[in-house]
């Protein structure tokens, strides 16, 4: 195992993709120290910003004590492996991951997951906006994997969703799930408005309190109880929706009927 | 003075009709020159190196309000490609639609040297023009679009071909222009009320007049005016199944304008123009058709537009055509420019090997480009960006001198692409020599540029060097060996100056614009009819309809005595 430590507390951003099972895979420590990092617009080696020691422990493969916040692209890409922060995690953390593991015990930033392919994100803390989401202007969501945030969650969430899961157990911002078409986002407390905006399909569950909910939904029925995933139901009653009608989409949302007593009186009568 | 002797090179000069000989260039202040002296001269050790021309592209989109909007509706193109600054350098992004320095620099680490921007709408003129003052290391020049100027309509509707090329001189001056450039012939006009021109004989609505008509017409004012490119010509259809009857159609029509033996038409990315079929599912190849066509007929040129398989942006005047591409693909599109004198969309396009239609359309621009026997006829481009970035032009090089090359390439694409391609059947690889041709002389050729395209003395002094020695290395063979020596020229010399070595830019220079002086007899006199018009139909006043003289940064204009 590989422990990486901030030698100080970064003024400027840090784009660290290099720090990544893959790369240090077969490594000396020696080597990677060597990697190449850019601080703001100055290029330098992983050893000038971090500590850079070996233990004799198997997993994780690399592990940051320390406050990572400005450290951007960590776990970007990576295939196997294994990454522990004992901290906050920067942007595009894990982004187009393909497999491995990426614990926080933190918070996460923007973009934690975005467009990933498989592997798994656990974030102990909150995660920022864009979370699983592409980069602005692209529609390659996030195809596979999970991730799961303890905390609450920013705006634009699950955004061009294609697969995989979401499990956030906290709030989500405002256009969680905004144009996904396959996938499941699952929701413990509240979301914000524009929930499942332009969806084409997948599945939004919301166990909590909807905020300005979109008049392009069409109410389906109710149900009891939603599968998540293989191991995990969410116990409700929900008021299912279809939509986005006004993208002609097949997209289910379920949203809890306790916690949105608001609307029974327009919805109760259609069922 | 300053003087430069590339010694001992390999040199491939068709327009001096050099086929690899091995002998020495030399340059003095910016142009070739019979010989300097040994002794002062700077030396460029060019032995077992290829020599060429600088590389000339006749058409690519690098500037103006389409581009740019391209640009700004995707982030992700450019996130994906981002150019950091060296000390010699700017920063900027790449990929689809890069920046106007990195446009620039990819192009001349290429080892071109002059390109040209064929499409610009008149009213987004100072704009097309102020970006083209951003690119560095490139000589260039841009076509107003005026297959559909109202003042082009109403002059040819009335049979009024010297009025038309008054107005025609005058708008070469006006927006710094250097050829007329039509794209779909009345569509444009359409689209401003929702509609298309569907064959060359429909009408255009508000004007009594066809596309025939228009091209025609123009294809003789362009005579009376000699300029000395062709009509560049976007044909109408383009893009859809068997629109390669269309195509035809526009060529015999053509041959009803005089021609003495020489082109008077250009038909510009002519893989769009060549499908058969009548649908997407059974769309196929007609390049037999079209290429034999060609094969048999002296009065037009042609580029090939070939596709890459990569994520790119589509963008063109034809702003029925974009719409179209959107119905197809759902994705996010602009529709833009219909405030001008044209229209315009774009819209993102990612070919890939594995759909039927992209593999079919990259199997046509090759067929075309191998099955014309002679290579002064159709040249190499992508129509960048629309079928593909400009700076993968070493692929398709390395496909046009390559059967192995293609034939790789063939192998990974959509099985009923694979079935239909005329690939298999052409063996013909292309020389370094046939290849100085579509990619240099017959581009400079075709554009009348008498300075560009070849190393003659008298000549620009735009060189190319390439780390091939064509007595050892086998292009066809080790077609990826050549891909990297086309991808990072050895050196590439702008004016005498060495902008280029290894593939690195070693020095900035501005490169000039080229815009056409058009001397007619009489010249046109903007009277108060055309004033009124402005006010009332343009959105800009005539006043501030010009480019003046400050907006172009190192300007050259050829001045062109017209006939009328």
């Amino acid at each position: 195992m590989i422990v990486l430590t901030p030698l100080k507390k970064f003024q400027f951003p840090v784009h660290a993709e290099c720090i990544n099972p893959d790369v240090f895979k077969g490594k000396s420590v020696k080597e990677i120290a060597a990697l190449p990092v850019w601080e703001g617009n100055k290029k330098k080696k992983l050893s000038d910003i971090f500590k850079i020691e070996e233990t004799p422990a198997e997993t994780p493969d690399i592990t940051i004590n320390g406050d990572a916040t400005e450290v951007r692209r960590v776990g970007q890409g990576m295939k196997n492996g294994e990454i522990v922060i004992n901290g906050n995690a920067g942007m595009h953390l894990g982004e187009k991951m393909a497999g491995g593991k990426i614990t926080v015990n933190g918070t996460a930033n923007g973009w934690t997951g975005s467009s990933m392919k498989k592997g798994l994100i656990e974030i102990h803390g909150d995660a920022g906006d864009y979370l699983a989401s592409p980069y602005r202007g692209s529609t390659a969501g996030m195809r596979g994997g999970t991730i799961i945030v303890d905390g609450n969650v920013g705006g634009d969430s699950g955004c061009y969703l294609r697969g995989g899961t979401i499990i956030v157990k906290g709030n989500a911002g405002p256009f969680l799930g905004f144009h996904i078409s396959k996938g499941v986002i699952y929701v413990e407390k509240n979301a914000g408005g524009r929930l499942g905006a332009s969806m084409t399909g997948g599945k939004i569950v919301v166990s909590g309190a909807v905020d300005e909910f979109m008049p392009t939904f069409t109410v389906d029925g109710i149900k009891k109880k939603v599968k998540i995933d293989d191991d995990f139901k969410a116990e409700g009653p929900f008021y299912v929706f279809l939509g986005d009608l006004a993208e002609h989409g097949t997209g289910k949302l379920f949203v809890s009927q306790p916690s949105n007593p608001q609307f029974s009186a327009i919805y109760d009568k259609y069922l | 003075m300053t003087e430069l002797l590339i010694k001992n090179g390999f040199v491939f000069d068709p327009l001096s009709e050099i086929n690899g000989e091995k002998m020495d260039i030399a340059i003095r202040d910016g142009k070739i020159v019979e010989s300097v002296s040994d002794q002062k001269a700077k030396k460029i050790d060019a032995t077992g190196l290829t020599v060429m021309p600088g590389a000339v592209d006749i058409h690519t989109h690098i500037a103006g309000g389409e581009v740019n909007t391209g640009r700004m509706i995707r982030p992700e193109d450019h996130v994906k490609d981002v150019v950091r600054k060296t000390a010699i350098t700017r920063s900027g992004t790449g990929y689809s639609i890069p920046s106007t320095f990195v446009t620039g620099y990819r192009y001349s680490k290429m080892g071109y040297t002059t390109v040209m921007n064929p499409s610009m709408a008149p009213l987004g003129a100072k704009h097309t023009h102020e970006e083209l003052n951003d690119i560095p290391l490139l000589d260039k020049a841009t076509f107003p679009l005026l297959g559909d100027w109202w003042f082009v309509l109403e002059n040819l509707q009335k049979g009024d071909l010297a009025g038309c090329a008054q107005h025609i001189a005058w708008m070469m001056e006006t927006t710094k222009g250097y050829a007329i450039k039509i794209v779909n012939p009345g569509g444009l006009e359409s689209w401003g009320f929702g509609r298309n021109v569907h064959s060359i004989d429909d009408v255009v609505p508000n004007f009594d007049i066809t596309p025939r008509e228009i091209v025609c017409g123009l294809a003789k004012v362009n005579k009376m005016l000699n300029l000395p490119h062709t009509i560049h010509l976007h044909t109408n259809n383009l893009g859809i199944p068997g629109n390669y009857l269309t195509t035809l159609e526009t060529m015999k029509a053509l041959e009803s304008v005089p021609n003495d033996g020489k082109p008077i038409c250009h038909i510009t990315h002519v893989q769009f123009s060549s499908f058969a079929g009548e649908n997407w599912g059974n769309m196929k190849s007609a390049a037999d058709e079209i290429s034999r066509y060609i094969n048999n007929h002296n009065h037009m040129t042609f580029d090939m537009g070939q596709i890459i398989f990569t994520d790119t942006t589509t963008m063109t005047a034809d702003g029925p055509f974009e719409f179209t591409l959107y119905q197809l693909s759902g994705h996010k599109w602009v529709n833009s420019d219909v405030e001008t004198e044209t229209s315009g969309g774009i819209i993102p396009m990612h070919y890939k090997r594995k759909s039927a239609v992209n593999a079919t359309q990259w199997s046509i621009g090759l067929e075309i480009a191998l099955l014309v026997k002679d290579p002064w006829k159709i040249f190499m481009t992508t129509d960048h960006p629309n079928a593909g970035p400009f700076f993968a032009y070493p692929k398709i090089i390395a496909w046009l001198t390559s059967k192995k090359a293609r034939m790789a390439t063939l192998a990974k694409c959509h099985k009923k692409a694979q079935k239909k391609s005329l690939l298999p059947s052409i063996d013909r690889e292309l020389s370094l020599y046939e290849l100085a041709i579509m990619t240099r002389a017959g581009q400079a050729k075709a554009l009348g540029l008498t300075g560009k395209g070849h190393l003659g003395v008298g000549a620009d002094a735009d060189v190319a060097i390439y780390n091939i020695n064509p007595e050892t290395l086998d292009i066809a063979k080790k077609y990826k060996t050549a891909r990297k020596a086309f991808d990072n020229a050895a050196y590439t010399i702008k004016d005498g100056k060495v902008v280029v070595k290894d593939g690195e830019v070693v020095q900035n220079v501005d490169g000039r614009t080229i815009w056409l002086d058009v001397k007619t007899r009489e010249q046109l006199k903007v009277d108060e009819e055309m004033k009124r018009k402005f006010k009332e139909y343009w959105t800009v006043e005539y006043e501030n309809y010009p480019v003046f003289d400050h907006y172009v940064k190192v300007p050259e204009a050829i001045t062109v005595k017209a006939d009328v």
